[in-house]
């Protein structure tokens, strides 16, 4: 259970302001390693811009695929950031706070990632503002609000829009304390930055209200984003494997599976680089086990219910879609490692509590739920194409060819070198949550647990 | 300001395929490539599964050995009234016009090939590569019918350009069109006369009496697209019941 510690703020401050008035040893060979690789990234999507689509693996039935998947990833792994900061704030779960921000960062960096492969992917991205741009007066057209692909981009901003001024806004008192510490050019970005804040009750108050307005706010996003996103396959009445109506609430409850592990993932590389081991304890993992056993659980019961009411209509193509997903060779190898890394392995070990303690099982259990969501947005979109119709013409299978296994590559680079970036500026715990907490937090006794509990003024 | 049925009539163009007759000589299919543009299908864009063909034949196979017999059934755009490719377009790209045609606007097309996963038939394709054609063939080009650039969608367009220049001709003329004075590239080059192309609306053209024929069917009903393009069954002298005999 969670116990209250006593950290002094001085402390707090020094240890969680190591990554951003010093630089770690092994900050800068990092980022330099992730910057070439971003770099080489970049190099090949512009040559795919310049060369065109042929250079991908996409064929006549297969007319998306690695890109298309690894958008979904992303959009999957920004539910992290509003599970973690809106809904648990909302439910005032105290052991959130360490991760609020590292949260709220992965789901800004992940949703500008996935905003890029539908753009990326398009045949002429040159003209995609006559897609995204609600209004273009010289066509005198506006966008086919029915498609799918028009939801996207709103959704999606409206999310990144949300997201980042919630970062933004729990950012403001730490900004403070850098402005405080800082001199020289530092001191007048920070001075910027933090906006006049001076911490006194009213800016207190506007913030923290702020706050929650915004957590209430985004919680719509929470359900519309991956419904959308879900929608993108829904919709195509003739796909056999897409359209399915469990869709929207499958792929949600899928990406908060994704998300909160891959928070997990984060919070572990926070504790080993910056030695952040007082303030991202055991407990927070436990409880992020905990709430993942549950998601996870959901998750199963939705995959399933997914096959059941396929099933269910005894459609001939349907059947045969699904055996092919599930049976056939190269699908099943997929189907079998998508099973074991998504639930078979990660939920039995995170129902042991000593297991959920430790942080290298959490990690590398986390990790593995998220090579099995990457499978799982595989096997949705590629078998659902390559099925085989009742056209013999139309018979193709779908290899990814390199230039989109590197421009994938390309994502997972740019997004940790967006976060080593950001940790380098701005410190990734919350200072002013960890010290709100040790004010607000007392244990209490309930039967035999002592549980933290918020202990408020009442006014 | 004209409305559109005062400019276009009121128009529902529609195909009739018929089996029957359909000896899967391809000839459709080749005239198709040379009234439409199509970019010759290399050998490496036929492997790599890209080849563009905006109407095809397919060959199947129906009843066990020894009684096997090889079917053919010519594929377009099945233009359907209720078109899954037409929601999902971003951009308006894929759209339906005012004379039943399922249309695509080049113009407007960024390529997010959507349409394509949403078309049941298969029958919308996308161009990975610029079009390229040999040197001798630079000059046979169709210059009614725009070349297609890299990274748009294209398809069948029931040969438009023919029934612009046809109707425009009526109409300079001072004259209603005729049934079967449009005739697409398909229709026209078919041996047996099994492609008839003609205005559904019209309930004296031949399309109209064909598609009342009882051995009429669509393609794919159980999708509820209703396609403009009307089959004939086949008819098997050998086989009870031969009003079986499609998909």
């Amino acid at each position: 259970m969670q116990q209250k510690r006593d950290l002094s703020q001085e402390y707090t401050n020094r240890v969680l302001l190591n990554g951003t008035l010093e630089t770690p040893k092994w900050w800068a060979p990092t980022v330099a390693g992730l910057g070439f690789v971003v770099l080489i990234g970049l190099i090949i999507i512009a040559t795919m811009i310049n060369r065109g689509l042929g250079l991908t693996g996409l064929s006549r039935p297969v007319y998306w695929g690695l890109f298309i998947t690894t958008f979904v990833f992303w959009v999957g792994i920004s539910h992290a950031g509003i599970m973690i900061s809106a809904i648990l704030r909302l439910t005032q779960a105290e052991w959130r706070r360490p991760v609020t921000r590292a949260a709220e960062l992965l789901t800004v960096c992940s949703l500008f990632t996935a905003l890029v492969f539908p753009l990326i992917h398009a045949g002429r991205p040159w003209r995609i503002a006559y897609w995204i741009l609600p209004y273009d007066i010289s066509r005198g057209i506006y966008p086919n609000i029915r498609s799918p692909l028009i939801m996207d981009p709103v959704a999606i901003s409206t999310y990144l829009t949300g997201s980042t001024l919630f970062l933004y806004i729990a950012l403001l008192p730490d900004l403070g304390v850098l402005r405080d510490r800082t001199t020289g050019w530092k001191n007048a970005f920070y001075t910027l930055l933090a906006l006049g804040w001076k911490g006194n009750p009213r800016q207190w108050q506007m913030q923290t209200i702020g706050g929650i307005l915004l957590s209430a706010l985004m919680l719509p996003i929470f359900v519309s984003v991956h419904s959308i996103v879900s929608w993108d396959f829904a919709v195509a009445s003739a796909v056999e494997g897409w359209h399915s109506t469990i869709f929207a609430p499958y792929f949600v409850i899928g990406a908060v599976h994704s998300g909160v592990s891959a928070v997990v993932t984060m919070m572990a590389l926070m504790r080993w680089l910056w030695k952040w081991d007082d303030f991202i304890r055991p407990e927070h993992f436990d409880a992020l086990a905990r709430l993942l056993i549950v998601v996870a659980t959901g998750w199963l019961a939705c995959t399933f219910l997914e096959l059941i009411f396929a099933l269910y209509g005894q459609d001939a193509p349907e059947i045969a879609l699904r055996e092919m997903q599930i049976f056939q060779w190269p699908w099943n190898l997929l189907f079998i490692i998508f099973m074991v890394t998504g639930y078979i392995i990660p939920v039995p070990v995170w129902c042991v509590k000593k297991y959920r303690n430790n942080i290298a099982i959490m990690f590398w259990t986390s990790i593995l739920v998220n090579v099995g969501m990457w499978l799982e947005r595989f096997l949705i979109i590629v078998p659902g194409l390559a099925r085989r119709t009742p056209f013999v013409f139309t018979w193709e299978a779908y290899r990814p060819s390199p230039v989109e296994w590197a421009i994938m590559i390309w994502s997972f680079a740019w997004v940790s070198l967006l976060m080593l970036l950001f940790s380098r500026f701005f410190p990734l715990v919350p200072l002013f949550e960890q010290k709100e907490s040790q004010v607000f937090t007392d244990d209490i006794q309930i039967g035999r647990a002592k549980v933290p509990a918020i202990v408020r003024e009442v006014e | 300001m004209t409305t559109d049925v005062e400019k276009f009539g009121t128009r529902n163009w529609g195909m009739i395929a018929d089996l029957d007759k359909c000896t899967g000589c391809q000839a459709c299919v080749l005239a198709c490539q040379a009234e439409n543009n199509i970019p010759i299908n290399t050998q490496d864009r036929v492997e790599r599964a890209r080849s563009i063909s905006w109407i095809r034949v397919e060959r199947y196979w129906e009843g066990d050995f020894p009684d096997t017999k090889a079917r053919f059934i010519p594929i377009m755009c099945q233009h359907c009234e209720n078109a899954p490719c037409e929601p999902v377009c971003p951009v308006y790209a894929s759209y339906h016009n005012s004379e039943g045609l399922n249309v695509q606007v080049y113009n407007r097309c960024v390529g997010t090939r959507y349409c394509a996963n949403a078309c049941p038939y298969i029958v919308r394709f996308f161009n990975y590569w610029d079009p390229v054609w040999p040197e001798s063939l630079r000059n046979h080009l169709n210059p009614d019918v725009t070349i297609r650039s890299r990274g748009i969608m294209e398809k069948c367009s029931f040969c438009i350009q023919r029934i612009n220049r046809t109707s425009r001709k009526a109409k300079s003329e001072g004259r209603e069109l005729e049934d079967g004075e449009i005739q697409t590239a398909c229709s026209a080059a078919c041996g047996t006369h099994g492609i008839v192309f003609g205005d559904l609306n019209d309930p004296d053209s031949r399309v109209s009496k064909l598609k009342n024929n009882k051995r009429a069917f669509t393609l794919l009903e159980q999708f509820g697209t209703d396609p403009n393009v009307i089959y004939l069954a086949k008819v098997d002298p050998h086989k009870k019941g031969s009003e079986e005999g499609h998909h």
